[in-house]
C-alpha cells in the first residue's frame, strides 16, 4: 500500500510556488532600492552618440551632483518621459548625461533632432556593457549620482514631475550652493 | 453605443458562467436533471455572449473606434484592415477576451459532444469548464475591460506593435491559444474523476482527442511562433529560449507526456493518477503561462507594480484553480488503483520512461524560467538564466527520449520485443548511424560527435516510424488512424531533429558592413549589394536593399531585405529577405545605415532549417489523424448502454 502523502507532494510544491509569487508580486520593483544606492558609482567609458572619437565617461561630472538617465529610440516609456526630461535640463540644477541603451546611433541622433536634447553629453552602449553594470533591467531608469561619486537614487520608469519632486529635489544641495 | 453592447455581452456572460457553474455541479451532485439541463443551456448562452463581446470588439477595431481605450492604444488609422482585426488581441485585455471566446468554444464542443457520457460526470466537466470562466471573466471585467472609454477621444491610435503586423503573428495567438485553452477540457475531465472517485477506460478514451486537438493547436502555434522570430526579428534565429516561448513550451511538454500516459490508461488501465497528474499540470503551465508572463511578473517586472490589483487576482485565481485542482487530487488520487504488471521490455516501461524524460525536460526548464524569480524574492540577487543553460538540460533528457521512442513504438503491450522486431530495430539503427557519419562526412565535411549523434537519433526515429506502416502493409494489415498518426508526429519530430541538428551544426552566420556593389562571402555563396531604394508601405516607410547571390559565378536568388520605420514611431523593424531551399536557407537583413552609403548586413547560410517548422506540421498532422481514429467516434455516438458496458470492463 502506498503512503497518501505522495500525492499530496504536488499541492504543498504548488503551495511553495504560490509563496514566491507573493514575496514576487509585494517587492514593488520600482521600489526595491538599487544594490548600487550608497556605493560608488560602477566606471565606464564610451563613446559619444554625437562623435565616436570622443570619450563620455563615469568621472565627467566629479565633484557635483548629475543624472543618468537611460534610453532607447525603441522604448515608449523615454518618448513618455521626454518631456519631464526637458523641464529638468531647463532648470540647469544640475548635469544629465545619457546613455544610449542597445539602439542605432542614426535612430538616436535623429530622436534628439526631432525631440530636443536634454542631455550634456550621451554615452553610446549599443552592446548593453554598461547597461548591466549599472544594473539596469529596462529602459528608462534614471540615476541620481552625488557630487562624491555614490549613486544616491535610482528610479525605474518613466519619470514624471511629481517623482522629480519627491523623491530627487530633496536629495539635491539647497539651490544656489553649487551649480 | 456598440463598445456598450460588448461590454453588456461580458456581464451576461459572466452571469451565465455562474449559472453554467453552479447548475451543473449542484444538478450532479443531487442528480436533479433539470439543473442539469440548465447548466448546458448556460453553456450556449455563455458561447453567444461572449462571441458578441469579441464581435463588439472587432468592430470597434474595423471602424476605428478611437474612443475605446484598447483600440486607440493597440491600433490606427492607417493600419490595414487585417491588422486592424488582428490589433483586437494584440494587447493584454483582447488577448483575454480571445481566452474567454475560446474557451466559451471549447465548452460548447464538448457539451454538443458528450451526450453519451453518463449526466452526472457530463454535468461536472460543464461545471468545472463554468468556474474557469467564471475567473476570466470576471478578471476581464475588474481588471482590464477591454470596453472601457476614453475621454475624450483620441484623434488617432497608437498603433499596434509593429512586431506583431505580420501574418504569422496575426494567427500565432488565436492557435495557441485554442492550444492552451483547450486543455482546459483534459482538465475538466481530471477533475470530475476525481470528484467521482472511479476511473475507467472510457474516461481515457473519452479525455484523449480532446487532449490531441489541444496539442495540435499549441504544436501549429509554437511553430508558427517561431518561424515568426525567424524571419521578422531580423537574427535568423529559430527558438530563443525566452520566458515567453519557455511559457508555451512547458504545457506542450506536458501535453505530450499527457497523451502518451492516457495511451496506457486506456489500453492497460496504468498510470491512472499519474495521468490525472499530468492534466492537470498541462493546464496549469498553460495558466501560469499566460498569466504570468504575459503580464510581465518575469520579464520586464515594471508591468506588475503598475497595477497591483492584476497580480493580486490573477495569484488568487491561480491559486483557486490549480491549488483546488491539487488538493482534490491529494484527497481522491489515492483510491484510484492501477493493478498490472508489465515487462521491462513492454511499450508500458517505454511510455514510463517518454513520461520520466519528459517530465525530467519540463522540470529543468521550469526550474531556469522561474530561477530568477526564486533568487530576487530570496534577495540573492538579479539574474538571468540564458540559452546556454536550457539547451545543456533540454539536451540530457532528449537524446534517451529520441533513441527509445524507436523502440518503444515496435514494443508490444505487457509483452516483449518480439524477435522480428528486433532484428529490423538492429538493421534501421546500423544503417541510421552509417547514414549520419557519411552525411557529415561528404555533405558538410566534417564528422563531429554532436552532429552525428543527432542526425543518426533523427534519422533512427525516421526510420523506425516508417517501419511501423511498411511491415503492416506486407503483412496486408489495415493501419488504424492511432497508428497512422503516431507515425507521422513521430516522423516529424525526427525529421524536426534532422533540422535542428544540422542547423546548429553547420549554420554560417556573419555581420558584414556593405556599400552598393560590394559582395561577401557566406558559406560558398557570393552575397553581392546591389542596390538600396526607398519604399513606401500602407503605414510605413523602409530602405529596400537588392541582395543578388550566386554561387562559382551562377545566380542563385535574389533576396530583397527591408528596414522599416512606422510612422507611428518606435524601433524599426527588420523584414529579411531569405530564399528557401529544401536543403538550405539564404538570409540576408539589413542592420544599420553606418553612413556614406555603407550599410551593415546580416547574412546567413542556414542549412535544413525548413525541416524544424515541417517536422512541426507533421506532428500536429499526426496529432490530428490519431484525434480522428475511429474508436473515438464510435465511442462518442455510442450509446449509454455501451458506456455502461465498457465502464464495467474497465473496472474489473
Amino acid at each position: 500500500m502506498r503512503l497518501p502523502w505522495r500525492f499530496l507532494l504536488p499541492a504543498i510544491a504548488f503551495a511553495g510556488l504560490v509563496v514566491f509569487f507573493i514575496i514576487g508580486l509585494q517587492q514593488d520593483p520600482g521600489r526595491i532600492e538599487s544594490p548600487l544606492i550608497g556605493k560608488s558609482a560602477p566606471a565606464f567609458a564610451l563613446e559619444s552618440l554625437g562623435n565616436p572619437a570622443w570619450k563620455v565617461g563615469s568621472t565627467d561630472f566629479t565633484g557635483r551632483p548629475w543624472l543618468l538617465n537611460v534610453w532607447a529610440t525603441w522604448c515608449g516609456g523615454c518618448r513618455e518621459e521626454h518631456e519631464t526630461l526637458m523641464a529638468i535640463a531647463a532648470e540647469n540644477r544640475l548635469p544629465m548625461m545619457g546613455l544610449n541603451w542597445r539602439d542605432d546611433r542614426a535612430l538616436a541622433l535623429r530622436w534628439l533632432t526631432q525631440l530636443g536634447n536634454p542631455y550634456v553629453s550621451v554615452a553610446f552602449d549599443p552592446e548593453g556593457g554598461t547597461a548591466i553594470d549599472w544594473g539596469v533591467y529596462g529602459a528608462p531608469e534614471t540615476f541620481l549620482i552625488g557630487a562624491d561619486g555614490n549613486v544616491l537614487h535610482k528610479h525605474i520608469g518613466p519619470l514624471t514631475p511629481e517623482a522629480w519632486q519627491r523623491d530627487f529635489v530633496p536629495l539635491l544641495p539647497a539651490r544656489g550652493g553649487e551649480g | 453605443m456598440i463598445p456598450e453592447i460588448g461590454h453588456f455581452a461580458l456581464v451576461l456572460s459572466l452571469l451565465l458562467a455562474v449559472s453554467q457553474a453552479v447548475f451543473s455541479l449542484a444538478g450532479a451532485a443531487r442528480g436533479h436533471a433539470g439543473w442539469m439541463a440548465a447548466g448546458r443551456s448556460a453553456v450556449v448562452g455563455q458561447f453567444v455572449f461572449v462571441a458578441l463581446a469579441f464581435g463588439a470588439l472587432i468592430w470597434a477595431f474595423v471602424e476605428r473606434d478611437f474612443s475605446v481605450a484598447y483600440v486607440a492604444t493597440n491600433s490606427n488609422s492607417q493600419l490595414p484592415l487585417f491588422y486592424r482585426v488582428a490589433a483586437t488581441w494584440g494587447g493584454h485585455e483582447g488577448s483575454l477576451l480571445l481566452w474567454a471566446f475560446s474557451l466559451a468554444g471549447w465548452s460548447i464542443a464538448v457539451t454538443g459532444a458528450s451526450s453519451s457520457l453518463d449526466a452526472p460526470f457530463r454535468s461536472r466537466v460543464i461545471g468545472i469548464l463554468g468556474l474557469i470562466s467564471i475567473g476570466f471573466l470576471l478578471f476581464m471585467l475588474t481588471t482590464s475591460n477591454p470596453f472601457d472609454r476614453l475621454v475624450p477621444a483620441a484623434l488617432d491610435g497608437n498603433d499596434l506593435n509593429p512586431l506583431l503586423q505580420d501574418f504569422a503573428l496575426a494567427v500565432h495567438p488565436p492557435i495557441l491559444y485554442l492550444g492552451y485553452v483547450g486543455f482546459a477540457v483534459a482538465f475538466a475531465f481530471a477533475c470530475a474523476t476525481l470528484l467521482e472517485g472511479r476511473l475507467d477506460a472510457a474516461w481515457a478514451r473519452w479525455t484523449r482527442p480532446w487532449t490531441l486537438a489541444a496539442w495540435l493547436f499549441l504544436t501549429v502555434g509554437i511553430a508558427l511562433g517561431s518561424w515568426w522570430a525567424y524571419y521578422e526579428l531580423g537574427w535568423g534565429g529559430w527558438w530563443f529560449w525566452d520566458p515567453v516561448e519557455n511559457a508555451s513550451f512547458m504545457p506542450w511538454l506536458a501535453g505530450t507526456a499527457l497523451i502518451h500516459s492516457l495511451a496506457v490508461t486506456e489500453k492497460r488501465g496504468l498510470f491512472k493518477s499519474w495521468t490525472l497528474l499530468l492534466a492537470v499540470t498541462a493546464f496549469s503551465l498553460s495558466l501560469l503561462g499566460t498569466f504570468l508572463v504575459r503580464s510581465g511578473v518575469l520579464i520586464s517586472v515594471h508591468a506588475f507594480a503598475t497595477d497591483p490589483a492584476r497580480g493580486i487576482f490573477i495569484l488568487g485565481f491561480l491559486t483557486a484553480v490549480i491549488g483546488g485542482a491539487l488538493v482534490l487530487y491529494a484527497w481522491r488520487a489515492p483510491r484510484l488503483k492501477s493493478a498490472a504488471g508489465f515487462e521491462a521490455t513492454s511499450r508500458e516501461s517505454f511510455l514510463l520512461f517518454n513520461n520520466a524524460l519528459l517530465v525530467a525536460a519540463l522540470g529543468l526548464i521550469l526550474l531556469g524560467t522561474l530561477y530568477p524569480l526564486f533568487m530576487d524574492a530570496l534577495e540573492l540577487g538579479k539574474v538571468s538564466v540564458g540559452p546556454p543553460y536550457f539547451e545543456i538540460v533540454f539536451l540530457v533528457p532528449m537524446l534517451p527520449l529520441l533513441a527509445l521512442m524507436g523502440v518503444g513504438m515496435h514494443a508490444a503491450w505487457k509483452r516483449g520485443l518480439l524477435a522480428a522486431a528486433r532484428n529490423r530495430l538492429l538493421t534501421i539503427a546500423g544503417v541510421a548511424i552509417a547514414a549520419a557519419v557519411i552525411a557529415g562526412a561528404a555533405v558538410y565535411g566534417d564528422v563531429r560527435p554532436l552532429t552525428t549523434i543527432g542526425f543518426a537519433l533523427a534519422l533512427w526515429v525516421m526510420g523506425t516510424s516508417l517501419a511501423i506502416p511498411l511491415a503492416r502493409l506486407r503483412a496486408r494489415q489495415a493501419i488504424p488512424g492511432a497508428v497512422l498518426g503516431m507515425v507521422i508526429a513521430h516522423f516529424g519530430i525526427g525529421l524536426s531533429t534532422l533540422g535542428i541538428t544540422g542547423v546548429q551544426s553547420f549554420k554560417i552566420e556573419q555581420d558584414v558592413a556593405l556599400a552598393v556593389g560590394d559582395a561577401a562571402n557566406v558559406g560558398g555563396y557570393d552575397f553581392r549589394l546591389t542596390s538600396l531604394k526607398d519604399v513606401q508601405g500602407p503605414n510605413f516607410i523602409a530602405v529596400e536593399g537588392e541582395v543578388v547571390v550566386s554561387r562559382n559565378g551562377e545566380p542563385v536568388a535574389t533576396l530583397h531585405p527591408q528596414k522599416r520605420l512606422y510612422n507611428s514611431g518606435g524601433n524599426p523593424m527588420t523584414e529579411a529577405g531569405i530564399e528557401v531551399g529544401a536543403a538550405r536557407d539564404l538570409f540576408a537583413a539589413l542592420g544599420d545605415d553606418l553612413g556614406q552609403g555603407r550599410w551593415s548586413l546580416r547574412l546567413q547560410y542556414k542549412p535544413l532549417i525548413r525541416y524544424i517548422w515541417l517536422g512541426a506540421l507533421l506532428i500536429a498532422l499526426g496529432g490530428g489523424i490519431a484525434a480522428l481514429d475511429r474508436r473515438y467516434r464510435r465511442s462518442a455516438l455510442a450509446s449509454a448502454a455501451a458506456t455502461a458496458a465498457v465502464a464495467a470492463a474497465g473496472s474489473r
